[in-house]
């Protein structure tokens, strides 16, 4: 390939180093110039060439077959039950995404790829080396820009005109408000401040304990010693199956019922009386960002959060022993009702979850 | 061929009767692009959000964005009345009902990955060669805002299908804007519209996700690209490569046939990766379920090292007037992104601080010859990959079989430690690799013919580079310490810009003060004339015939 220098023109502007790099020595090597790449077999060797026009020709080709092919594959690989009421079979699913997959995917493929060919083996072009230019424009259109500006200004009058100049400013500082106010109904409007909803769950005083799977009411006597089981409060039950609050709930009142042996616990003071029997009921709600937790070692009483690794002690008040958690979990203090079911003693004494700005100590 | 010709003409003669387009079609369309496999980092990323965009649109087609409760009726048995999200129940809509619905999912979240991934290493590989010198910062700029957003797309893309993954990531994004103090509450109370996670989230993340986000991407890619345009591409030095000029081939054809192929290619290895890996199979996460967490949750690759920090940050938090800070939050989650974004933007100003350098540079540097610039990406890139370990501590304790808190503590340690060490080792390994340029510029590569001469001694011969491999080594301009001149001048009187000319210099001490030059000609020319020089003991040459 020979070496064109399409673009000679304009030396004047060509970038000239400048600083005190001047001071540097010399290079030592002198640059030998562009060298020129040999030709390439294609460019000597007819056969050569006809095989690189060929196997352009054939990818092209075979991308045309596999586009047919995708098609096909779209018609023939069915997903849909013939009956509404069967389901669909997963593995006629993976079918079609892989026969419809393969097919676009290596038309696509080969379509660039004989491109990519075509341009290496077969274009002629030859390598072209363009003069750079430094990017500032020249001392003279920049003094006039700066003076046109200075000029429009000028006619204004906005330096003189102090008046009308900062009742504009003031008028535009102001305009941006309506922009922020219209957004202040993303949140609710009622039902006290967002901290003050964080504060409550739908946890009170008798609301039995339910198991979370079969929404069951649970005995004491139904837990074994190590068992743990993830509870919901019967409340949740009566909430309605559309809008945010169910949701809500699930977000904030899960806890899980542990029962250990009582002469493993380490009770604080003023707790005495929140569990049953060595059960204890602690909020599922990770205290670090709220992830619901969920990896329990029976033998430490340990509780581990699968999010971040917090891991809390059951035996002892909740409390962090490891991971970025600052704060224990939060206990629900329960009771058993006449009918010898769990209950809860009241709703939780602290806000559930992660830490934020107006909650207390 | 005349018809096309034709063709093209009559469009040409159209267009120029118009908006005189012949005139930037001339200058242009046989503009220079260099070549360079590490230049097809940044055209990935482009084609692969071109897919991301096509992948998109068709997926809108169906997914309904929204938390209403609904059971599910649809063909997937196992979720047969399950309650669920439309959100949910469409994304399995498209999965299971729609023909190359799970295909065009998979090419969706695929295509995120690797342009994220692709925008990764476009810019690792814009920092290690300097790139980013002057003229082309701005550039520097919209690459780190495209990454930023490029993020943003990807994590509220993750959170869309309502399902049990991305509900628990939304969870933790609630749980880092609660450690902000004072409006935390309230700005988690505005996006979800009230508590946690209500049903309006969705609907809120979707015209950010396929809307404000892409739009901003497509605007700043556009910029970008008339950027690169007009300032024409960086390219290797080489004989005849300087920073006067740029030597490639043409824009057309060759360049629209490379580029234009290359992007097919991205498009159809996405569409192979669809095809054949399965990509978060939502139908058997469940819907999400604020209550339940499966263990081994992992977010998306580029989230990854966000998670990490909140992983390994220990459980700090303390009171101002009885309002909890909790540091352990916001640290790793509201401040580790500014931390790392902030000097990140502004690199390419504090390298002009150091260099005081203020040319135009279009020649790239090769990474062993700023040893400085190239110790400081290593050691980001393992402060990087530290945090992006931690995000995934259970995974790397339970396939290194120990307890996940050694790992928590060696990342605690690590994240200090290691950074600096990178530094050091890479720097020397810099400085090696440039002894070692300069060993075969003056003496010669190594033949591995070794002589023994008439008294026993055993050398190896060194053959010489030709002009073109020694010009190679040495086209990169000679990069010395400033002096920041005497404090005072001749008459006694202090210099007022000592005290920031000495500053300037230690910085530029710190770049460039260990830096092993090319040789002087007269260095080349005593090293020549002596094969046995000073510092080339026990070295002979073998004459350039025999080579």
């Amino acid at each position: 390939m020979s070496t064109h220098n399409e673009n000679p023109s304009g030396d004047e502007h060509a970038i000239v180093p400048h600083g005190d790099h001047s001071l540097a020595p010399a290079d030592p090597i002198a640059d030998p110039g562009l060298h020129h790449d040999e030709p390439r077999l294609t460019d000597v060797e007819p056969k050569a060439e006809r095989r690189a026009e060929r196997q352009v020709a054939g990818m092209f080709a075979l991308a045309s077959l596999l586009t047919v092919a995708f098609i096909v594959f779209y018609v023939v690989v069915g997903i849909h039950p013939d009956d509404p009421h069967d389901g669909v079979d997963v593995g006629d699913v993976q079918v079609s995404n892989l026969t419809l997959g393969l097919t676009l995917g290596l038309a696509l493929f080969l379509v660039g790829a004989g491109a990519v060919q075509w341009a290496r083996s077969l274009m002629t072009s030859p390598e072209v080396v363009h003069e750079r230019h430094e990017l500032r424009s020249d001392d003279e259109t920049r003094a006039a820009t700066l003076n046109d500006f200075e000029t429009g200004t000028e006619e204004t009058g906005f330096g003189r005109r102090k008046l009308i100049r900062n009742s504009l400013l003031g008028a535009l500082a102001l305009l941006p408000l309506p922009a922020v106010i219209l957004l202040r109904d993303l949140g609710p409007n009622t039902g006290g401040t967002p901290a003050q909803r964080k504060e409550h769950t739908i946890w009170a005083e008798g609301v039995r304990v339910l198991t979370d799977v079969t929404f069951m009411p649970i005995r004491a006597a139904d837990l074994e010693i190590g068992q743990l089981v993830n509870a919901m409060p019967a409340t949740f039950e009566e909430l309605p199956e559309h809008g945010p609050e169910r949701i809500n709930e699930r977000a904030k009142s899960p806890v899980m019922l542990v029962r250990m042996l009582p002469e493993d616990l380490h009770i604080a003071e003023g707790r005495e009386n929140w569990g049953v029997d060595g059960i204890l009921a602690y909020s599922k709600i990770c205290t670090h960002v709220g992830c619901p937790i969920s990896l329990y070692e029976q033998t430490t009483h340990h509780m581990l959060c699968p999010c971040h690794q917090s891991t809390f002690d059951l035996s002892d008040n909740g409390k962090v022993i490891f991971g970025p958690a600052a704060r224990s979990l939060p206990q629900l203090p329960i009771a058993v009702d006449s009918e010898g079911y769990l209950v809860a003693q009241s709703d939780f004494t602290e806000p559930v979850g992660p830490s934020y700005w107006e909650r207390t100590r | 061929m005349s018809s096309i010709v034709n063709g093209a003409g009559k469009v040409v003669d159209f267009v120029d009767q118009r908006i005189t387009a012949s005139n930037w079609l001339k200058r242009n369309i046989r503009k220079v692009f260099p070549d360079h496999w590490s230049f097809l980092l940044g055209e990935i990323a482009l084609f692969s959000f071109i897919m991301i965009l096509l992948s998109g649109v068709f997926l809108t087609l169906w997914f309904k964005p929204s938390m209403a409760h609904i059971a599910y009726e649809g063909a997937y048995l196992p979720m047969r009345d399950v309650g669920m999200s439309e959100a949910y129940a469409t994304t399995l809509e498209l999965s299971f009902e729609v023909r190359g619905g799970l295909l065009m999912r998979q090419v969706h979240h695929w295509g995120a990955l690797i342009f994220l991934a692709a925008m990764s290493a476009h810019m690792l590989r814009v920092f290690f060669t300097g790139a980013f010198r002057k003229p082309r910062e701005i550039n520097w700029l919209i690459g780190v805002t495209l990454l930023v957003l490029g993020v943003a797309a990807g994590f509220t893309g993750y959170s869309l299908p309502d399902d049990l993954l991305s509900g628990t990531g939304l969870r933790i994004i609630e749980g880092g804007m609660l450690a902000i103090p004072i409006i935390g509450t309230y700005a988690s109370s505005f996006l979800f519209g009230g508590e946690y996670p209500g049903d309006d989230i969705i609907a809120r993340l979707y015209p950010m996700h396929i809307l404000l986000i892409p739009g901003l991407i497509l605007a700043l890619v556009t910029a970008h690209l008339m950027i690169l345009w007009y300032q024409k591409h960086t390219h290797w030095g080489g004989p005849g490569k300087t920073n006067h000029n740029v030597a490639g081939a043409p824009f057309y054809p060759i360049y629209v046939a490379k580029a234009g192929g290359f992007q097919f290619i991205v498009m159809g290895v996405i569409v192979l990766l669809a095809a054949t890996i399965q990509i978060n199979p939502v139908w058997l996460w469940g819907p999400y379920d604020p209550s339940v967490v499966s263990a081994g949750t992992q977010p998306d690759w580029y989230v990854g090292f966000l998670d990490g920090a909140l992983r390994v940050m220990p459980a700090w938090e303390f009171y101002v007037f009885d309002h909890p800070v909790s540091l352990s939050v916001l640290i790793p989650a509201i401040l580790l992104p500014g931390i790392i974004l902030t000097p990140l933007a502004l690199y390419p100003w504090l390298e002009q601080k150091a260099t005081g350098d203020t040319r135009e540079h279009h020649l790239l540097d090769r990474p062993r010859n700023v040893p400085v610039r190239t110790g400081i990406g290593v050691a980001f890139i393992v402060f990087y990959v530290l945090l992006w370990i931690a995000g995934g501590n259970d995974f790397f304790a339970t396939i290194l079989e120990i307890p996940v808190n050694w790992i928590t503590w060696f990342i605690r340690i690590g994240i200090f430690v290691l950074p600096p060490l990178a530094f050091i080792a890479t720097k020397r390994i810099c400085l090696g690799l440039q002894r070692r340029d300069r060993d075969k510029v003056m003496h010669g590569r190594e033949t591995g013919i070794v002589m023994v001469s008439p008294d026993g001694e055993f050398s190896e011969l060194h053959a010489p580079l030709t002009q073109s491999q020694a010009y190679e080594l040495t086209w990169h301009e000679r990069q010395l310490p400033s002096d920041p001149g005497p404090a005072t001048d001749a008459n006694g009187i202090p210099n007022p810009n000592y005290r920031s000319k000495r500053v300037q210099a230690r910085l530029s001490r710190f770049y460039f003060g260990d830096v092993v030059q090319k040789p002087t000609v007269e260095e080349l020319e005593a090293a020549h004339h002596n094969g046995h020089g000073s510092d080339s003991a026990h070295r002979d040459e073998l004459p350039s015939g025999q080579q």
